[in-house]
């Protein structure tokens, strides 16, 4: 900061990240991945002209050229009113126990030890399981910090690991079905292999024997990993960004039904049970409870400093970066209010659909603007309540404000999953489904 | 990049507990990028990456350690870490002495990104910005994204070999909303390639921008798309993903060597229609997917995987080549000195067919015309795989019809092969891509005449 002159604002980003990586295969271990990474990135405005430069190590000589390039390239910029690092806004920041040393001060024996145990249970469990195509221990310790010419001086650090598994096992038909299960946790002490490998198994085996189906129109039922998806595909649709540049559905619609009345959304990163739990944002404001939908009603966007300036808003602690990339918003720890019943009471209401058990394809079936999305499922009919038939090689497609509208029930069974949103099971109105049987 | 002393002091270092096998693997990357949107100019940015990925095998297992950090002592800890990783149960290892580095190709850059100054980069920009906006008021939203990079790499192994590559890639697009009565659509446009700035004497990027904006324009009066199994034509340079897809992931040798493949075992067999022949190749010089060397130090091949319908071959890495006493077909690719190489695709194309493009949708009664392909995913054991169009008509009677709105289509891998019943004579490569394959992205280049596909299906949501 010492270097930031009169006009200028300054912010620097400092990060370095530990993590392990263990693949095992065949009952050994494949690979292991030791490493830490550095991250350094330098943001300057200079009269609203935002410049950028950043670099993968500590070495003196590379950092000390940012600051100059992160000049340079301002000038480059078109000026906007909106361009500017964050200011202390004084939101109380929710303490959180800092991580202990637990991935640190656990050997790699014993890592290998939980991914190799996932890979021998999920084999023994059942004899179709014919292998996997890994099993994978990880974990990522992350130290960032936050300094600004504007008083921030913020560090925040997290730690997390998980055990993950896709398992191969025999259909009749002599092909082959697989099963995914992933299972993550703030220390060694919490990454279950057998939970992870009983899950792939069953996830596997539920679809043996499965076949298309015929194209129409059924409601679906997603449990609350397929529900945490197509959730996270709305959060990214209320970033503020997004609604400054016209880029949503849901822009200029605060204070509109945008969903089912049963819909309650919230970002909320102070919720220690999310796996993505942070106290401070990218930008090194508090995090905190973000309402995005209350019984339907849309209530806010998620925003960083920049698209908060762009809406004339407050800011919302909601930005999202690594040393190496700018900050923009996003969502951190999405969470859906428990509504009525779980995933057997949500079945049991359908009396002809479908109950989703993968989704493929969403990174390029989605588009975000126009809100259309269509995605590869497999999963199992619902007929007269129950579970029938398995299905796979099916499509399922639909608007994502069409199906927001169109929900039908929203579980009690709120599941806090890997992938750090906590979201239960749900059930939507009829929905597109194609597939390639005859009618 | 590296004093070829301390190459050999540090493979030493990393033979030390018994390893069979180690290498070093420096990375110096330089890129900038900048991004026109919703009017300004914003986000320039320049990156610089340096450091080296230390790897060493014992048996059936690898040891991997980075560091950013290319002093004796940095470089001597990190092969220490990759060593003991490695677990090695063998003899200490001998000294090792590389070889000279192999004659260092040229790169045939003709202008080096980092000599054009950033204003004329930023100017590209603004034309691009100006020249969708010119398509018409419909046109709501327009970003114009600009990026280089520089990568310059070494490779060094306990078998002597030292190889060194130097790789330029230039990119370049344009995203558009149009705004109307039916809602926001978009349309997108993209040129990338392994050269210089030289790509903009060859690209015309006021014609890319009034592509991109056309697409989105179009789109605003698409339909639902239909959903069920149907006949599926793909335009020229569209149908790579689909191949990428439909077999190029399950013929990397290191899913075939764990039957995570649907075509493990299948080597002389006949996987597609005999119109069908697939080559992986990344020697064609300036497409997106092209290197001197692989992120092994293997020279980049030519590889005929599939031949008149008959699988030939899979692509190969050290690792899994090694297995199997044979040599690499160089593709073992890694997104960086942070990641350990593994099996990857690099222009992955369809060789020409004879038959008339306009025959072939003339000759299809209904179905979807495919103009352009957006990405794909395919789980490789049961041969599943999805991929988005994002420009699609329908065909009725014979004729491309009405525009239709974008989706997902799904199919599996060995039945799509055997199902291509067409292939035209009007081969082009497709636009620049990223495969994504256990968290590491790499850039690929892919190609395919037009060509009909019996049946797929559509992910729409009309009835």
């Amino acid at each position: 900061m010492a270097r930031a002159e009169i006009g200028e604002q300054i912010e620097v980003c400092v990060e370095r990240v530990r993590r392990t990586e263990v693949r095992v295969h065949g009952g050994e271990v494949e690979s292991l991945t030791e490493a830490e990474s550095h991250g350094v990135g330098v943001r300057v405005v200079i009269d609203g002209r935002e410049g950028t430069s950043n670099c993968g190590s500590f070495d003196s000589e590379l950092v000390d050229a940012l600051l100059c390039d992160a000049r340079d390239n301002a000038g480059f910029a078109s000026p906007d009113d909106r361009a500017g690092i964050a200011h202390p806004d004084g939101h109380p920041v929710t303490e959180r126990a800092r991580p202990g040393p637990g991935f640190s001060a656990t050997s790699s024996a014993k890592k290998f030890d939980l991914a190799l145990a996932v890979e021998r249970q999920a084999l023994d469990l059942d004899r179709r399981v014919r292998g996997v195509r890994a099993a994978v221990y990880g974990d990522q310790q992350v130290e960032r910090a936050v300094v600004t010419s504007s008083g921030i001086d913020a560090e925040v650090s997290s730690a997390r690991g998980a055990l993950s598994t896709s398992v191969l096992i025999n259909d009749i038909d002599g092909g082959t079905r697989t099963g995914y299960a992933a299972h993550a946790g703030f220390d060694p002490s919490d990454l279950d292999p057998e939970k992870v490998a009983t899950l792939s198994v069953q996830r596997g085996l539920q679809l043996l024997g499965a076949t298309s189906i015929a194209s129409g129109r059924l409601p679906v039922v997603f449990p609350p990993r397929i529900a945490a998806s197509l959730i996270g595909l709305v959060g990214s649709m209320l970033s503020g960004e997004r609604v400054v540049k016209g880029r949503t559905p849901f822009g200029g619609r605060l204070g509109v039904a945008v969903a089912d009345s049963a819909l309650t959304l919230f970002d909320d990163p102070t919720d220690q049970r999310s796996i993505t739990t942070s106290e401070l944002d990218g930008e090194g404001l508090a995090c905190r409870v973000v309402p995005l939908i209350g019984s339907g009603m849309l209530e806010g966007y998620l925003h960083d400093t920049k698209s908060a300036r762009g809406l004339g808003v407050t800011g919302t602690g909601s930005a999202i970066r690594t040393a190496r990339s700018s900050p923009s918003p996003g969502y951190r720890s999405l969470h859906v209010a428990a509504g009525l019943g779980d995933l057997e009471s949500l079945i049991a209401d359908v009396d002809d659909g479908l109950l989703i058990l993968t989704l493929q394809g969403l990174h390029s079936g989605v588009n975000q603007v126009s809100g259309d999305f269509s995605a590869g499922v497999e999963g199992i009919r619902i007929r007269g309540g129950a579970l029938a038939e398995p299905v796979r090689e099916a499509t399922l497609a639909g608007s994502i404000p069409r199906m927001l509208l169109d929900i039908a029930r929203v579980g009690a069974d709120v599941e806090y999953l890997p992938g750090g949103s906590s979201v239960p099971s749900m059930t939507m109105g009829a929905m597109a489904i194609g597939g390639s049987d005859p009618r | 990049m590296l004093d070829h002393e301390l190459v050999n002091q540090t493979l030493s270092v990393a033979m030390s507990t018994g390893g069979e096998f180690a290498e070093v693997f420096v990375e110096d990357k330089r890129s900038s990028s900048a991004l026109l949107d919703d009017g300004r100019v914003e986000e320039l940015t320049s990156g610089r990456d340096r450091g080296a990925g230390i790897r060493v095998v014992v048996g059936g297992s690898t040891g991997f350690a980075h560091t950013a950090d290319l002093s004796e002592s940095g470089l001597t800890s990190a092969a220490r870490a990759a060593a003991a990783a490695a677990r090695g149960a063998g003899q200490p290892g001998a000294t090792i002495e590389v070889s000279a580095a192999q004659e260092s190709r040229g790169n045939g850059v003709l202008i080096a990104p980092e000599d054009v100054a950033k204003a004329t980069k930023v100017e590209l920009l603004t034309v691009a910005d100006a020249a969708a906006r010119a398509e018409g008021g419909a046109i709501s939203q327009v970003s114009v994204r600009y990026g280089d990079s520089r990568r310059r790499i070494l490779v060094a192994n306990s078998d002597g070999l030292l190889a060194e590559d130097d790789q330029v890639r230039t990119l370049f697009s344009v995203s558009c909303v149009a705004t109307g009565d039916t809602g926001m659509q978009t349309g997108r446009e993209s040129v990338g390639r392994t050269i210089g700035f030289e790509l903009f004497d060859q690209t015309d990027v006021g014609e890319m921008a009034q592509q991109a904006a056309r697409r989105a324009i179009t789109k605003l009066s698409a339909r639902p798309a239909p959903s069920g199994a149907m006949t599926v034509v793909v335009g020229p340079g569209g149908g790579g993903v689909l191949f990428h897809e439909a077999c190029g992931h399950g013929l990397e040798a290191d899913l075939v060597a764990k039957s995570a493949s649907v075509f493990a075992n299948r080597i002389g067999d006949q996987v597609a229609s005999p119109l069908v022949t697939l080559i992986d190749d990344g020697t064609m010089a300036g497409e997106w997917g092209h290197f001197g060397i692989d992120d092994e130090g293997q020279p980049a091949g030519q590889n005929v995987l599939i031949e008149d319908g008959v699988l030939t071959d899979y692509m190969w890495d050290r690792l899994r080549a090694r297995n199997e006493s044979r040599t690499s077909s160089g593709n073992g690719r890694r997104q960086s000195y942070q990641h350990l190489p593994m099996v990857r695709m690099t222009n992955t194309y369809i060789g020409e067919g004879t038959d008339d493009p306009a025959e072939i949708v003339a000759s299809t009664e209904s179905g979807v015309y495919v103009a352009q392909l957006g990405g794909g995913q395919v789980n490789t054991a049961t041969g599943d795989f999805v991929f988005g169009m994002t420009e699609a008509y329908l065909i009725e009677n014979g004729e491309i019809t009405a525009p239709i709105r974008e989706g997902n289509l799904i199919g599996n891998g060995p039945e799509v092969l055997m199902g291509i019943d067409a292939l035209g004579d009007d081969f082009a490569m497709g636009h620049p891509g990223m495969c994504g394959k256990d968290g590491q992205g790499v850039p690929v280049g892919d190609g395919t005449p037009t060509l009909r596909v019996k049946s797929l299906t559509v992910g729409g949501t009309a009835a």
